[in-house]
Order: structure tokens, then C-alpha cells, then sequence
């Protein structure tokens, strides 16, 4: 049987390796996995690039940073499977909630959190708000909904990165007053009274590309036919997750002290798409929280990749050029994914990109195989993106 | 030109390197086998909190930092900042150390080096490092076993004590006695030992 390592960091979104693996999928493919956890996502790519393990669940921009090497010299990074969009929450300490009203929608509390961020930017004492990873959707949805909010990132706040277990103890002991993270990171600080949950990045977009299994290329290139292999095994593990009577099953078995090792009833909340965003209140149902499997969410659209680049020219984290671009959509693998995809009951997508943010009702688009529906896909503030026009789009967002 | 490399000299005599290690421990066997080499500027750190701020302070020209310390992303971005301001830090990495890289990652090392420093001399600063964090996994390993090896020689004297009370036997065929159930079963003595006192208490011996 083959093996593959796969490395991840304990939070809900790496659901499906880990069900893919103890639920007996991989082996059904003829696949063996091992899992290899850790606290940074540093340590999770350096043991991807130096064969440590092989493939991990990654943040999306970080395996586009890796391979494009904006920040260490570049490892060709392959990504031919997306592990969920979206599932971050934006939790603030409950004494700075307490100044945005209640049952605001993402448009009055960014509005509201921004006028509180200018306003102690000007009494000298900066919000610090936390990120996962520089190269995270975390740092760029954070941003995005800040700066349409009339909140400058760069120098309106100051922002930091934290590794998502400690986001609680940071909130309580003040060294943040804010943070996007995963879950089930939100919903601890919710427990704990440490934190508020003000809105979710599927608030600010309701299809966020998130993480993704990544490869090094040449491991892809050596041994294509086992890695497809995988990826079914982990479309396998996607059906079982959208199956609802299902979900308690999973949530212990991510509860597990060698996965996420967080109570079972915290990690169920992002599963079934219902969180709990002040201590003691009722779960509210979040439309679209975490989407792990439904809508061809496990496909890798180059427009993804793109968009993200967009964030990383906006942000001063990457070059502004059009090679950039077609480079980071290089990294999306498509082709791969259809290729595995190939004689399953997988829902496979005719195009490589589509615009983004572009559909306001769910609608039937192309597809291969299966029929394709996409969900409702909109940034908050009605922007568009279009893959054809990249450096259009930076100009409308001010660059 | 010659003032630089004077300057870059002078840096390379005095290697200012931080250590940073939750387990202090691990960190003080790997600072002892620097300055064994004549590195005498050391610094630990083992605290989570306020580590960017300390090393800030510090500015150290060589940051070693276990693989698994949840510090890491941290760190780095403080890093991707310092490079945009004044003091390019940067994994030790450029094509020519990817091997040296990849066997630190394999002992469980990253490594964070100032930018200008001589390659050579940090590759030797590194496979140093490298040898006592093995060093110290394998006196770990080691401590283990002499733990278990302990507790398996109490079981087995506990074994023994309740053999030769109930059976009113010496303490040489207590053991023998062990022993040949050992070899019959396909077990190992400190098993057969473990099984026969869980048997006893829940049988209620001893009352």
C-alpha cells in the first residue's frame, strides 16, 4: 500500500485527511496515511519542502508564497485539492464588542469597529489584532474587510501574527484585541469569555478560498497515480461530511487528543454551520460558515489563486506583475483534480476560473461531469473579480 | 570597502547566538556544546512570552529554535518585518545550504541567520547544533528506558514477594517460577509479573 504523510495543524478545516484516513477511505484507494501534527505553520511547510512529510493541509496564499518564493527561495508547490472554503471567525474581546450594537450585519460592524480603531489610533494606543500567517486568507480577509470599512491595516492598526491555539490566552492576558482564526478556535474564546465572534469571513466573502493539500511538485511528477489516488479517498471523506447525521461522529473523532483535542461540542459548531458568538447565548445558524465539500469546494479554481495575489500586491507582500499572476494560478491544479476525479461521482467543473464574487443567487454552471451548482458568491462590499482583468480590479480597489 | 570587512570580521569573532527552546533542558545541552566550541556569546530563551520583544532587544546574529516550537510563525514575521527595516534576518537558506537545511530539519532544528554572514562558519555553528540536539534525544530515549527498566524491576520484585508468600517458597524459585511461565507463555517476564498482581488484587490478595 502507498503512504503518504500529511502534515496539518489542529483545526476543523483538516477534517478530511483525518476522516480519510480513520474512516478507512484511503485504504478502500489502496492508500495508507500517517498524520503528522503541528503547532506552525513554519514547521508544517519546512517539513512539506524538505520531505519531512508529503503533502499537508496549507493555508492557500502560504503554498503561493512557497512556491513563488516571496519569502525564502522558491519550492515549486502543487495544489490539485482544496480542503473547505472559508470556516475563520473575527473574535474581539467582549469589552470592545460591547461598543458595536448587537444583530449588526459585517457593514455596520465594520463601520462601527472601524470608527473604534481610528479613534484609538488618534488616543495613541493602536488596536492589535491577530492573524495565523502573514500568507493567510485570515491576514487578507482581515484587511479587506478593514479597509472597506474606512479602517487603514497598515496604519490605522497594528497587526501581528499568533499561532491559532494561543489566540485565547492572548485575548485574556490583552496582548490582542482582536483576531481571525479557524475554528475551533473562536468558539474556545467564546467559552472562556475571552472573545466575541463580530462577523466571519464568510460574511466578508461567502466563498473564501481557504486551505489546501499541498504538494511539492516533484513529489507529483514521481508518483501522480498514488496521488490521485489520495485526492479520491479525500472526495470520499467530503461526502461523509456533508451527510448531517453524520457530523457527531466526526466531532469526536476530531475531538481526539492526537487531532485537534478541543471538546467535542466545540468542533461540531463549525460542522454543522451553527456558532454560539457571545458567551451564554444561543447558537445562531451561520449560512455557508465552513463549506468543506458541497459546490465543487474541493476544486481548485485558478481565480482563487489569483485573487489571492491580488491581496498580496495590495498588501506589499508580492510584486505588481501579470507574471505574478499566472505564476499563483500555476499553483491551482485542475487539471490533476478533474484527471483523479475521473469514473467517481465528483461534480467536475468545465472551466479552470470563473469571476469571483459574481453570483448573487445559486445557479447551474458548466460542468464535465455532474451537475454543478454554485452557491451564492459575493464580497460584502459588491466587488467583483475578474480573472481576465487583474490589474483592472487592483486599480478599482485603489491601487 | 576594507572597513566593511573589518567590521564583518569583528561580527564573526563575537557570534552572538540565541538559543530558543521550551525545553531548558534541551537548550542548555545545546548552548554547553557552543561554548565548548568557543562561542562564548549564548543566550536562552525559553519563555513563549514576549520572545519577539527579547530578541528584538538581543539582536542576535544566529536564532536556533526547536522545529516544534509553537513560537515560529511568530518569529518569522517579526523577521519579514526586521528585513523590511533595518536588519535583514532570514532562514538559513539559499540554494547552496539546502542540504544543511534539510539535515537541521531532520534533527528537529530551524535555524534564522543575519544576512552577511560567512556561510562556512555558520554551517559549522549549525551541524554543531545539529549533533546535540541529537545527542540529547538519545540521552532522552536512554533516560526512558531506565525508567521503564526501573518500574519493571519493581513489578517483578512485587511478584516475586507475592509468589513466595503464597507459596511458601524461597526467593530464587519465586523468580525461576516467574521465569518458566515467561518462556511457556511467549511473554516477558515484567508482563507476566504485571498480570499476576493485577490477578492478585483483583482477587482480593493481600486482605
Amino acid at each position: 500500500m502507498t503512504q503518504f504523510r500529511i502534515g496539518f495543524l489542529p483545526l476543523v478545516d483538516a477534517a478530511l485527511p483525518i476522516i480519510a484516513h480513520e474512516m478507512g477511505l484511503a485504504q478502500q484507494q489502496g492508500v495508507g496515511i500517517t498524520l503528522v501534527r503541528d503547532p506552525s505553520w513554519a514547521t508544517v511547510r519546512d517539513r512539506l519542502i524538505y520531505g519531512q512529510t508529503d503533502a499537508a493541509h496549507m493555508l492557500a496564499p502560504l503554498a503561493i508564497a512557497t512556491s513563488l518564493g516571496l519569502d525564502r527561495p522558491a519550492v515549486p508547490m502543487v495544489a490539485p485539492f482544496m480542503l473547505g472554503l472559508n470556516g475563520n471567525g473575527i473574535t474581539i474581546t467582549p469589552a470592545i464588542a460591547a461598543q458595536i450594537a448587537d444583530e449588526t450585519g459585517v457593514t455596520e460592524a465594520g463601520l462601527a469597529f472601524a470608527a473604534i480603531a481610528r479613534q484609538r489610533r488618534d488616543a495613541g494606543k493602536k488596536l492589535r489584532l491577530a492573524v495565523v500567517h502573514r500568507f493567510s486568507s485570515h491576514n487578507y480577509m482581515l484587511r479587506y474587510w478593514l479597509a472597506a470599512s474606512g479602517c487603514n491595516p497598515d496604519r490605522d492598526v497594528e497587526i501581528v501574527t499568533v499561532p491559532p491555539p494561543f489566540v485565547t490566552e492572548s485575548l485574556l492576558a490583552g496582548e490582542i484585541d482582536g483576531s481571525c482564526v479557524g475554528e475551533p478556535w473562536n468558539s474556545v474564546a467564546v467559552e472562556r469569555g475571552a472573545g466575541v465572534i463580530i462577523t466571519t469571513t464568510s460574511q466578508i466573502w461567502s466563498r473564501g478560498v481557504e486551505k489546501l493539500l499541498a504538494f511539492r511538485q516533484s513529489l507529483v511528477e514521481e508518483r501522480r497515480e498514488e496521488v490521485e489516488a489520495l485526492l479520491r479517498a479525500l472526495h470520499e471523506a467530503g461526502k461523509l461530511i456533508e451527510q448531517p447525521d453524520r457530523i457527531a461522529d466526526i466531532a469526536s473523532l476530531l475531538a481526539r487528543s492526537e487531532y485537534v483535542d478541543q471538546p467535542e461540542e466545540l468542533i461540531a459548531r463549525a460542522l454543522s454551520n451553527r456558532l454560539v458568538r457571545r458567551r451564554d447565548e444561543a447558537p445562531q445558524k451561520m449560512n455557508d460558515y465552513l463549506v468543506v465539500h458541497r459546490e465543487a469546494a474541493n476544486f481548485p479554481w485558478r481565480s482563487q489563486a489569483m485573487w489571492l495575489y491580488s491581496q498580496m500586491i495590495r498588501w506589499g507582500h508580492a510584486p505588481l506583475d501579470e507574471a505574478g499572476f499566472a505564476a499563483a494560478a500555476q499553483v491551482f491544479r485542475p487539471d490533476i483534480y478533474r484527471a483523479a476525479m475521473v469514473g467517481t461521482d465528483a461534480v467536475i467543473p468545465a472551466a479552470s476560473t470563473k469571476v469571483e464574487g459574481a453570483i448573487e443567487h445559486p445557479i447551474g454552471a458548466g460542468s464535465v461531469t455532474g451537475r454543478l451548482i454554485l452557491g451564492p458568491d459575493r464580497f460584502f462590499d459588491g466587488m467583483i473579480f475578474d480573472p481576465d482583468e487583474p490589474l483592472e480590479y487592483l486599480r478599482r480597489t485603489g491601487m | 570597502m576594507r572597513r566593511r570587512c573589518l567590521s564583518l570580521l569583528a561580527r564573526e569573532a563575537e557570534l552572538k547566538i540565541a538559543v530558543i527552546d521550551e525545553s531548558a533542558a534541551r537548550a542548555e545541552v545545546i548552548a554547553e556544546g557552543l561554548r565548548e566550541a568557543g562561542l562564548d556569546d549564548i543566550h536562552l530563551c525559553t519563555e513563549r512570552h514576549g520572545l519577539v520583544a527579547v530578541l528584538n532587544e538581543l539582536a542576535p546574529d544566529v536564532v536556533l529554535m526547536n522545529l516544534e516550537n509553537p513560537g515560529r510563525d511568530m518569529l518569522e514575521e517579526s523577521f519579514a518585518i526586521s528585513r523590511a527595516v533595518s536588519r535583514p534576518i532570514a532562514m538559513f537558506v539559499d540554494q547552496s545550504d539546502e542540504r544543511a537545511i534539510a539535515e537541521a530539519v531532520d534533527a528537529g532544528i530551524s535555524a534564522y541567520v543575519v544576512d552577511g554572514l560567512k556561510k562556512e562558519r555558520i554551517r559549522s555553528v549549525l551541524q554543531l547544533a545539529v549533533r546535540r540536539f541529537q545527542a540529547f534525544s538519545r540521552l532522552q530515549d536512554e533516560l526512558t528506558e531506565a525508567k521503564s527498566a526501573l518500574a519493571e524491576r519493581k513489578l517483578i520484585d512485587r511478584a516475586k514477594a507475592l509468589l513466595m508468600k503464597r507459596r511458601k517458597i524461597d526467593e530464587p524459585s519465586a523468580y525461576a517460577l516467574l521465569r518458566k511461565q515467561a518462556m511457556d507463555s511467549g511473554r516477558r517476564i515484567a508482563d507476566v509479573a504485571d498480570a499476576l498482581i493485577t490477578a492478585d488484587t483483583l482477587l482480593g490478595g493481600g486482605q
